[in-house]
Parts: C-alpha cells; structure tokens; sequence
C-alpha cells in the first residue's frame, strides 16, 4: 500500500508525458494539411486534432485503449481481427516452448550437477550461447524449419524453449548446489543412496531458486514466440499483428498489439508468483 | 555412413577423454580450458559427420567446413554487416542506454519516492517483450543506424537501470555512518563510497545489456533496413537459401556477442577486483 502512491504518480506522469509527446509528434501532419490548405492552426485546432487522427505518429493513450478495447471485446473471439485470438496463438506457443525449455533445463542441471565431466564441459558452452544473439536469427530457424515441412506451432515454440532454457539451467544448478555441506553430510550418515539425497534433501532445497528462474523463463519464452512470428507469411499471433500494423502504417494497431503483450507477460510472470507462493507455502519454506 | 560412424566414434571417444581428464584432474588450470574446447570440438565433429554422412541438404543445415569457406569467401561483405549492425546500431545504442540509466540511477537515488515509484515500473518493463517496439521506433527514426540504437537505447535501458538503483542502496549502515562521521558531503559519499560499491551491480546489469544490445540492433532490421546490415543480410540470404552464408553471419554474431560479453567480463575485473566473486579463485 505503501508502494502504491509513488507507483500511481510515476504511471500519472508517463501518460501526460504521453500526451505531451503525441500533440507534438502528430503536430507536424496537422501543420502540413494546413499550409496545403492556406490556413493557420489555432492551439484549440491543434490539440484536438492530434487526438484523433486515423494513423497518428504516436497514438493518444485513449485511442490506444480503444484499439486494445476493439481488439479484446469488441470482435468475437474466433474473428482475426481479435487480440484475444492473436494471443491465444502466441499463448500456446509460449507455454509448449516454455515447457520444453523448462524440462531440458532442469535435465541439464541434474546432469550438470551429478557429473563433474558435464559440469566442466557443458556450462562454458551453456553460458557462450547465451551471448549468441540467437533470437535475432529466429525467423531463419523458422524458414527452415518450414521447408523441412515443420510449420506451426512447433517451430515457435522451440525458439522459445531456448530462451527459456537458460536461466531455468542456471537457476536449477545453483539450486541443486543450494543444500550446504553439512546437510549433505547428515544425509551420508543415514547411508541414503544419491537417488534418496536428490528427492529429499537437493530437489526441495533448490525450489525457491526454480521459481526465481521459470519467472524469467516465462518472460523469455513469451519474447522468443513473438519474434518467431515475425518472418514475413506468418499471418496469426501478435508478432504477426506487429508485423503487418508496420508495413501499413496501423500504429494502433501496433500499440495495441504491444499492450497485449504486455498484459500477457505481466499475468504470466504474476501466475508463477501465485503458483511458487502456494508451493513454498505448503513446503513450509514462506517467507 | 563412413563419416557420420566416424563422427559418432569421436564423440564417444572425446567424451570419455573428458569424463576421465575432469575426474583426475578436475582442478588443474588447464583441463578447465581443455576439457570445454574438446566438447566443443567433438559437436562440430560430430555436426560436419552426421551431415555429410547422412547427406542432409545444405538448404537445410550446412556443414562447418562449408560455412568457414563461406566466411572466408565474403569478409568484405561481413565486415560491412558487423559495422553497420555492432558498431554503429548496438554499440551507439548501447553506450547511450546504459549512460542514461546510470544518470537517471544517480539521479533519483536522492528521492525515495521516486526511487519506490519507478522501481516496480522499471522492473515490470523490464520483463516486458520490448523487441515489439522495434516497428514504432522504426517508423520513426527512419531505416538506418539511428532506429536500431533507438531500439537499443530502449532495451538496455531498464536492466541497466534496476541493477545500479540496486547497486546504489548496497552500502550498508556502517559504511554510511563512517563517512557521515567524516562530515562527508552528499556528494563525496557517492564518489569514494556508493559509486564503487555499486560496480558489481552496474556490472551485472551491463553483461546482461551485451546481448540484449545485438538482439535488438539485428531484430529492429527485420522491420527496414538500408541494403546492408546483419539482420537484412540474414532475412535475404534465407530468401536465396544461401544457408551457408547464414550461418556465417550467425558467427559473426555469436563472436561479436562473446567478444561483447568476454569485454564487459575483462573491465568488470579491472574494476571490481575487491569484490569477493573475483578474489576467489
């Protein structure tokens, strides 16, 4: 509650710097009819004229929320001018990848942690991929992937699945590494076999680091699947709606897209929160 | 079939080198650089002997030779991509963003109410999928450079700037108080004592920028780009199925992303050689 009053003036003052920012960056359209027309602009003329132009520079935030309010309620759902449709698309993909993602990763780490070869040579290279800027070349795999005859939504999601993949791998390494030396040694003295360490003691202790990742991870998977759609023929899902709103000069569309997107990450990452304090609560490790 | 056993055989036999080299000497310096090299070695092995023996198509996966000789053949081409792609698009990008969120970092740490405003804001946009402005920033700044180190600015800015806010509250009372009592002022307290406690954290939050930056500076160029560029190179060269081209691209791209990262990773320990992460080993 504390938080909340500082939150709501910043939030205040990006949409009047909004505002502020769309009058001027549409000014110069409303300035240009109006010397083609051979008439001055009062400040009245022009600050109502911003508002409501049809492909602005930068859409109002009223004419954003209209978009976003057309595309969410005002289509039914299976027409494709819906957002809910589009996000339905990129939904899916996101959680198969992020699914995929998740399972390797934890994989990995049970690997990368029970062997000290894997260890030394699979993190360096782990870590190296990780500077590979690989979602920049998404849509090739995509290409690709389509004229291997592989098309939908499998190829979204494995672009998505290894921008998951990483912190999930990470999170889950130091996770498994969590429990300290004397823990593991208690365990020793009751002779329990690595199987028995692993479900008892090193799986439990590493949920809080698992959560902290997969809220990364869903973040992750979620940007690779819109940028999956992004190659030209991709007709469905918001990278797709992104896609076509720039080549038609529908920033709205575009804004409105890009909100969408926006809401979908915020209740993701919120819905893992939900599910990681239910989990910890009942492994009584709440803080 | 010859190469793809062949290849098999040395992937087996190269792993079970490394399995023995890291359980006998696991410490040493050397097999920590050794045994990733080998791995890495076996994988392009393994990948040029499956491809060729089992006579996949270069439209769909080249082999690594064939992409070295690509490489080798159109530098010039590659060289005009990485300069205009990481040099002008995400490194203007990135030395603006990280600058300004550090300034504002700096800026608003004297105000708490900004601090606990813009934090929760900062964080929420910075689990955001802001590659979707790339098309808006576009539009605006026009095809070249420009719109990509806008794109940039915009990507690295938020990480950047979680990260040092975090850094700048990391002092604790004690420190505080000791400068306190040495009647420092407000701003030789943040030079000698809040500024370098931060680095590790600014630190974090730059290694992190480093590939943002090149996603953005590649992904912007899908949305319009003069005719060079890596991004443009990348989308045309897929259309013409030159894959091997392609994939040349990508190395430049993931050397380019390393090169970044391993740069950032030098000066942090320049920079922070007090901090325990890198005193330890």
């Amino acid at each position: 509650m504390k938080a909340l009053l500082p939150i709501l003036t910043v939030l205040a003052a990006i949409v009047v710097l909004w505002y502020g920012a769309a009058v001027w960056l549409n000014s110069q359209w409303i300035y240009d009819q109006a010397a083609r027309a051979g008439t001055e602009v009062t400040v009245t003329q022009l600050l109502s004229e911003t508002m409501v132009q049809d492909r602005p520079v930068l859409p109002a935030p009223h004419q954003v929320a209209q978009g976003l309010w057309d595309g969410l309620a005002g289509q039914k759902i299976t027409s494709k001018r819906s957002l809910v449709y589009h996000g339905w698309i990129t939904l899916s993909a996101t959680m198969a990848g992020f699914a995929l993602g998740t399972g390797l990763g934890i994989l990995l780490a049970v690997g990368i942690v029970h062997s000290r070869a894997m260890d030394m040579s699979v993190m360096p290279w782990a870590i190296a991929s990780q500077t590979v800027p690989i979602l920049a070349i998404a849509p090739m795999v995509i290409v690709v992937l389509a004229s291997l005859g592989i098309k939908g939504l499998l190829p979204k999601a494995i672009i998505a699945a290894y921008l998951s993949f990483f912190p999930v791998l990470v999170g889950m390494v130091k996770g498994l590494r969590a429990p300290e030396g004397q823990q593991l040694d208690l365990l020793r003295t009751y002779n329990a076999s690595g199987a028995a360490t692993f479900w008892k003691l090193r799986l439990p202790s590493s949920m809080p680091y698992l959560f902290a990742s997969l809220k990364v991870g869903i973040a992750a998977a979620l940007v690779g699947a819109i940028v999956a759609e992004l190659p030209a023929g991709a007709t469905m899902g918001l990278g797709a709606r992104l896609l076509s709103g720039s080549y038609y000069g529908q920033t709205i569309q575009i804004w409105a897209a890009l909100f969408t997107a926006a809401a979908l990450a915020a209740s993701l990452v919120m819905i893992v929160g939900v599910i990681e304090r239910v989990t910890l609560k009942r492994m009584g490790m709440a803080r | 079939m010859i190469w793809a056993l062949g290849a098999i055989a040395f992937w087996i036999a190269g792993s079970a080198l490394n399995v023995w080299i890291a359980g006998r000497y696991g410490r040493a310096r050397w097999a920590r650089l050794f045994v990733p090299l080998l791995f890495g070695a076996t994988l392009l092995v393994l990948w040029e002997g499956l491809v060729r023996g089992l006579d996949v198509s270069p439209v769909i996966l080249p082999p690594p030779s064939m992409i070295a000789a690509r490489f080798a053949q159109s530098t010039d081409l590659l060289w005009g991509d990485f300069i205009q792609t990481i040099l002008k698009g995400a490194l203007s990008g990135y030395v603006i963003g990280c600058g300004a969120a550090v300034a504002v970092a700096v800026l608003i740490d004297r105000s708490p109410f900004l601090q606990r405003g813009l934090l929760p804001v900062g964080n929420f946009v910075a689990a955001l999928p802001i590659v979707g402005i790339a098309p808006i920033l576009v539009m605006w700044f026009g095809f070249d450079w420009q719109s990509k180190a806008a794109v940039v600015v915009v990507m690295v800015f938020f990480p950047v700037l979680v990260n040092m806010v975090a850094g700048l509250a990391a002092t604790d009372h004690l420190q505080r108080d000791l400068m306190a009592t040495y009647s420092a002022s407000y701003g030789q307290s943040l030079l000698k004592l809040r500024l370098p406690a931060a680095m590790p954290f600014l630190f974090n939050g730059l290694k992190i920028a480093t590939t943002l930056a090149l996603i953005g500076a590649i992904v912007a160029e899908f949305f319009g780009s003069p005719t060079r560029g890596m991004g443009f190179r990348i989308n045309t060269a897929v259309g013409q199925l030159d894959m091997p081209l392609v994939w040349a691209e990508i190395t430049v791209a993931a050397l380019a992303g390393s090169g970044f990262f391993g740069g950032m990773a030098l000066i942090e320990k320049a920079v922070t050689f007090w901090h325990p992460s890198q005193r330890a080993r």
